[in-house]
């Protein structure tokens, strides 16, 4: 799956969670804690949105892995494989 | 027979929080309710086509669409509710009204820092300090130890008629304990109140319960009204089923129980340590007029009135202390939803006095306690002139009767389980035992206790 295929679905799962939120402008490299209101609760939401929507198991300690999108498309690109 | 991921306990705020996150991730989840009416604490009823809401007077924790790292805003987010269903209007100031002083806030906290300034001078830069400390405070951690919130704000505040303001609105809206709190919960009252401040929902309390109603059955979530549960079935220290009061036995992995923890502890199969009730219960009169407050020039939302120095917060030796009291205008939101004028007048009252009375006896001190509401709307308010069309009296009995909670303690036990576990595995506890505050706080409290306890895979140490 390719680089914007993966982004997408990314950025639908945000687009759940921070309903109230513009998706439009977001920086790939920029930690999404800085650009969006996402504090850990969110986190866990991303977290269980993938294991609901596409069975991908992301354990507590990789957590720190979905910090970026870049980062997210990087650790989530083989597991969509 | 039946088998749950999760039972819920109680179809309260906390409780339907909890159930909506739990039923958002696809568990099969039951919340079971003993009432045919839902909301627990912040319910509501109808009498005489008029709508009554009972508990919290306003919603705590106002904050403006997208205000980030807000209580609210957080709790919508977990919830996936659009901040605009709630149609909160906010309110128009509130009062503390003591003998010789008045402190006035509002949802803008300059409001409260002024007042301070001009009526406690020599308080500015102490209360400031407070201030500062209130908000660098970790008021969610649940791992926070209890410490006296009296003891605490006293390093800051040196004028104990400024403490006793401060605390009034904050013990009353919230402390299980007598005289104090915890600190952890003083600075979460602190903020909700007088940092982001009152609002109310359109039609009240009512809305925000079929709003979370709503959102839970949509997401598949199954309620059952009208479903007391006579035991919680549990086996070499582990949560097994819940046997309902007719007799059906439900098999569930997990259960969470938002009615309290001595309430919870007492229905459970082996025999467990039974914390103790609190002892904080109250009368409300709700009252209805055929003018509007505002038309007579009465413009406040809430009132917290106090005829002494020192506030005493503490269970009276008498049915109900008339010295202090909580008044509230439900018509002073900045839209009202209302087509008559409501007041409501709450007292702290005594559980056991009240309990010993017989029939007769319990309807006439509902009468005096009715009589004691309009005379101190008259005291405050000499100009208030209006015509009583209706109102109806709840005391500590009703209370009980209608929210399981023993004495009728509206805030609950004096031991909070900040981490929702018990002594038995897989028993957890949200809402008011759980510590978190008001409306607000109970959904969160459902919110974090479900998130810990039964999304977040793989049990931490």
């Amino acid at each position: 799956m390719d680089y914007q295929a993966i982004r997408q679905k990314i950025i639908d799962i945000i687009a759940e969670i921070a309903i109230d939120e513009d998706l439009s402008n977001i920086d790939d490299d920029v930690r999404l804690r800085d650009q969006l209101d996402l504090d850990s609760m969110d986190f866990l939401d991303i977290v269980m949105e993938l294991k609901k929507r596409y069975k991908i198991e992301v354990p507590q300690d990789d957590y720190p892995k979905l910090a970026t999108i870049k980062s997210c498309i990087e650790y989530l690109g083989p597991k969509f494989a | 027979m039946a088998h749950y991921d999760t039972i819920i306990i109680g179809a309260g705020m906390s409780g339907l929080a909890a159930g909506i996150r739990l039923a958002m991730f696809d568990q099969k989840v039951c919340i079971l309710e003993r009432h045919k009416v839902p909301g627990g604490l912040n319910s509501y009823y109808e009498r005489l086509g008029r709508k009554l809401d009972v508990g919290l007077h306003a919603m705590t924790n106002f904050s403006r669409k997208g205000e980030r790292g807000r209580p609210l805003t957080k709790l919508l987010k977990q919830l996936r509710i659009p901040y605009e269903k709630l149609e909160l209007s906010q309110q128009h100031f509130s009062r503390i009204v003591f003998p010789e002083r008045q402190l006035s806030f509002s949802n803008n906290p300059q409001l409260l820092m002024d007042e301070v300034a001009s009526v406690f001078p020599h308080q500015q830069e102490n209360f400031s300090h407070l201030l500062e400390a209130v908000l660098n405070f970790d008021d969610v951690n649940l791992q926070n130890q209890y410490q006296s919130a009296k003891e605490k704000v006293r390093e800051f505040i040196t004028d104990e008629n400024l403490l006793e303001m401060l605390f009034c609105p904050l013990l009353i809206y919230g402390s299980a304990w007598e005289n104090d709190m915890d600190f952890s919960q003083f600075v979460i009252m602190f903020k909700s109140i007088f940092l982001e401040g009152f609002s109310r929902p359109k039609n009240g309390v009512r809305s925000i319960i079929n709003l979370l109603i709503e959102k839970y059955l949509q997401l598949g979530g199954e309620l059952r009204l009208g479903a007391g549960i006579q035991k919680i079935d549990v086996e070499n220290g582990v949560v097994r089923r819940v046997v309902l009061d007719n007799g059906e036995v439900l098999d569930s992995n997990k259960v969470m129980s938002s009615i309290g923890l001595p309430e919870t502890m007492n229905i459970v199969s082996e025999k467990q340590e039974c914390p103790a009730a609190g002892a904080m219960s109250f009368t409300e009169t709700i009252l209805f007029f055929d003018k509007k407050p505002a038309d007579q020039g009465i413009h406040d939302t809430i009132i917290f009135f106090n005829d002494n120095d020192k506030y005493p917060y503490r269970k009276p030796d008498t049915l109900c202390d008339y010295s202090s009291a909580v008044i509230c205008f439900p018509n002073n939101f900045n839209s009202d939803d209302y087509n008559e004028g409501v007041i409501r007048v709450t007292f702290m009252a005594n559980f056991e006095k009240w309990n010993e009375l017989d029939k007769a006896a319990y309807l006439l001190m509902k009468q005096e306690v009715r009589q004691a509401s309009l005379s101190l709307i008259k005291k405050l308010f000499p100009q208030f002139e209006a015509e009583l069309l209706y109102s109806d009296v709840f005391t500590p009995r009703t209370i009980m009767r209608y929210t399981g909670h023993i004495k009728g303690a509206v805030y609950g036990s004096t031991q909070k389980v900040r981490d929702g576990r018990t002594a038995v595995k897989n028993l957890f506890i949200c809402g008011t035992d759980q510590g978190f505050l008001g409306i607000v706080g109970a959904m969160l409290s459902g919110i974090s206790m479900a998130n810990l306890h039964c999304l977040m895979s793989g049990d931490k140490a």
